[in-house]
């Protein structure tokens, strides 16, 4: 459960950034959330609703993007989204690959501020 | 109404000496903005790319790179509570007393009994109370470090919270992460949480003694590993019996 953690750390990111542009409010905040992440979109998502409250960004919302992982297949050379338990296996020719694309994505990428 | 930040006023010129100039102008009479210029008070949209985990990535590149001018390697044991990382340690330790200098970091959310376990002739030991957080990290490790005499130390082992979801986004400036398992889990351990299976350098399937007795299939939990972390290095010890260390210890010699 360190989705609390993450969701602080990104509350802070948005606030020091919103002031820095001379803007009194969040109103938005888009994250983008790798399947290989380690974090639970919807436990974040709750933890937002737990720490807005009476800050900047009190009734933003928070959209979370999830990423799902791809892996780059260097014998197929091609990209393949990893099957639903994360095998590594290429689906065409079946080697395992461990180069990993995305999927690992924690990322605060856009802000609405007034 | 907020401050307008855009197309300041021009101030006057300082005034020739001997004459003296009362400016009444209202400072916050600003022109209005230029055409261009957003509304005050509109909703704007700003596009920034920022990890979250951004202030933790960078102390762990300092850890990482202060470890580097150490002459230190260091290693990240992750696992379930009770998988036998501390175990497997003691084992380790044991093995390369008098060869290798070691130091320890271990972290539990209370206790010192870890750190007692570890404890040994000349090996700086470290234990991390994280009061409730449940995993380690950069900062910690940064502050465990401060703590710790380092001097001739060569590898170091951070023992984490035993946790198999939430040390897996952290990186500690660790060079390899390992990975345990042990035989009184599950064979799908790997398939359940992928995250911790995937970003580890090396996976050491443990307690292979009680194995059989527990009905363990280890050729499916070997299968799992390999489905997730294709390119992990996998050991297959007992800590408690040393069946399968020679392998790992080859291994841990092979990064010095």
């Amino acid at each position: 459960m360190h989705e609390l953690g993450i969701a602080e750390s990104a509350l802070r990111l948005a606030l020091d950034r919103a002031r820095a542009e001379g803007a009194q409010r969040v109103t938005r905040l888009e994250l983008r959330v790798g399947a290989l992440s380690g974090v639970d979109v919807e436990a974040l998502q709750f933890a937002f609703t737990a720490i807005l409250p009476g800050t900047a960004a009190a009734g933003a919302a928070v959209q979370i993007d999830p990423v799902p992982a791809v892996a780059y297949c260097a014998e197929c050379r091609q990209d393949f989204p990893l099957s639903e338990h994360f095998f590594c296996e290429c689906p065409k020719c079946g080697r395992p690959s461990g180069m990993l694309k995305q999927g690992r994505e924690l990322d605060l990428v856009r802000l609405e501020i007034t | 109404m907020p401050a307008r930040k855009s197309t300041p006023r021009r101030l006057p010129a300082p005034a020739a000496r001997g004459v003296v100039v009362v400016d009444v102008r209202d400072p916050a009479d600003t022109p209005p903005p230029p055409p261009g210029d957003p509304l005050p008070g509109a909703p704007r949209t700003v596009d920034l790319a920022v990890r979250l985990l951004d202030q933790n990535d960078r102390q762990a590149a300092a850890n990482r790179a202060r470890l580097r001018r150490q002459g230190i390697c260091t290693l990240n044991f992750v696992s379930s509570p009770g998988a036998g990382k501390t175990t497997l340690l003691e084992r380790t330790l044991d093995a390369l007393a008098g060869t290798v200098r070691c130091a320890v970091l271990v972290g539990d959310l209370e206790t010192d009994n870890d750190a007692r376990r570890l404890r040994r002739e000349g090996l700086p030991v470290a234990q991390i109370t994280t009061g409730g957080t449940c995993h380690l990290d950069a900062a910690m490790i940064a502050r465990g470090l401060d703590a710790l005499p380092l001097a001739g130390v060569r590898l170091l082992f951070v023992e984490n919270v035993g946790n198999l979801v939430c040390p897996a986004s952290f990186d500690l400036g660790e060079n390899r992460r390992v990975t345990l398992l042990s035989c009184t889990e599950g064979e799908d351990k790997p398939l359940k949480y992928p995250p911790i299976f995937t970003s580890a350098h090396a996976v050491i399937l443990n307690k292979i003694d009680v194995a059989a007795a527990l009905g363990f299939d280890r050729a499916a939990a070997l299968a799992n590993i390999r489905h997730v972390a294709p390119r992990a290095e996998v050991f297959e010890v007992s800590a408690r019996t040393g069946e399968g260390f020679d392998a790992w210890l080859a291994y841990l010699r092979a990064l010095l």
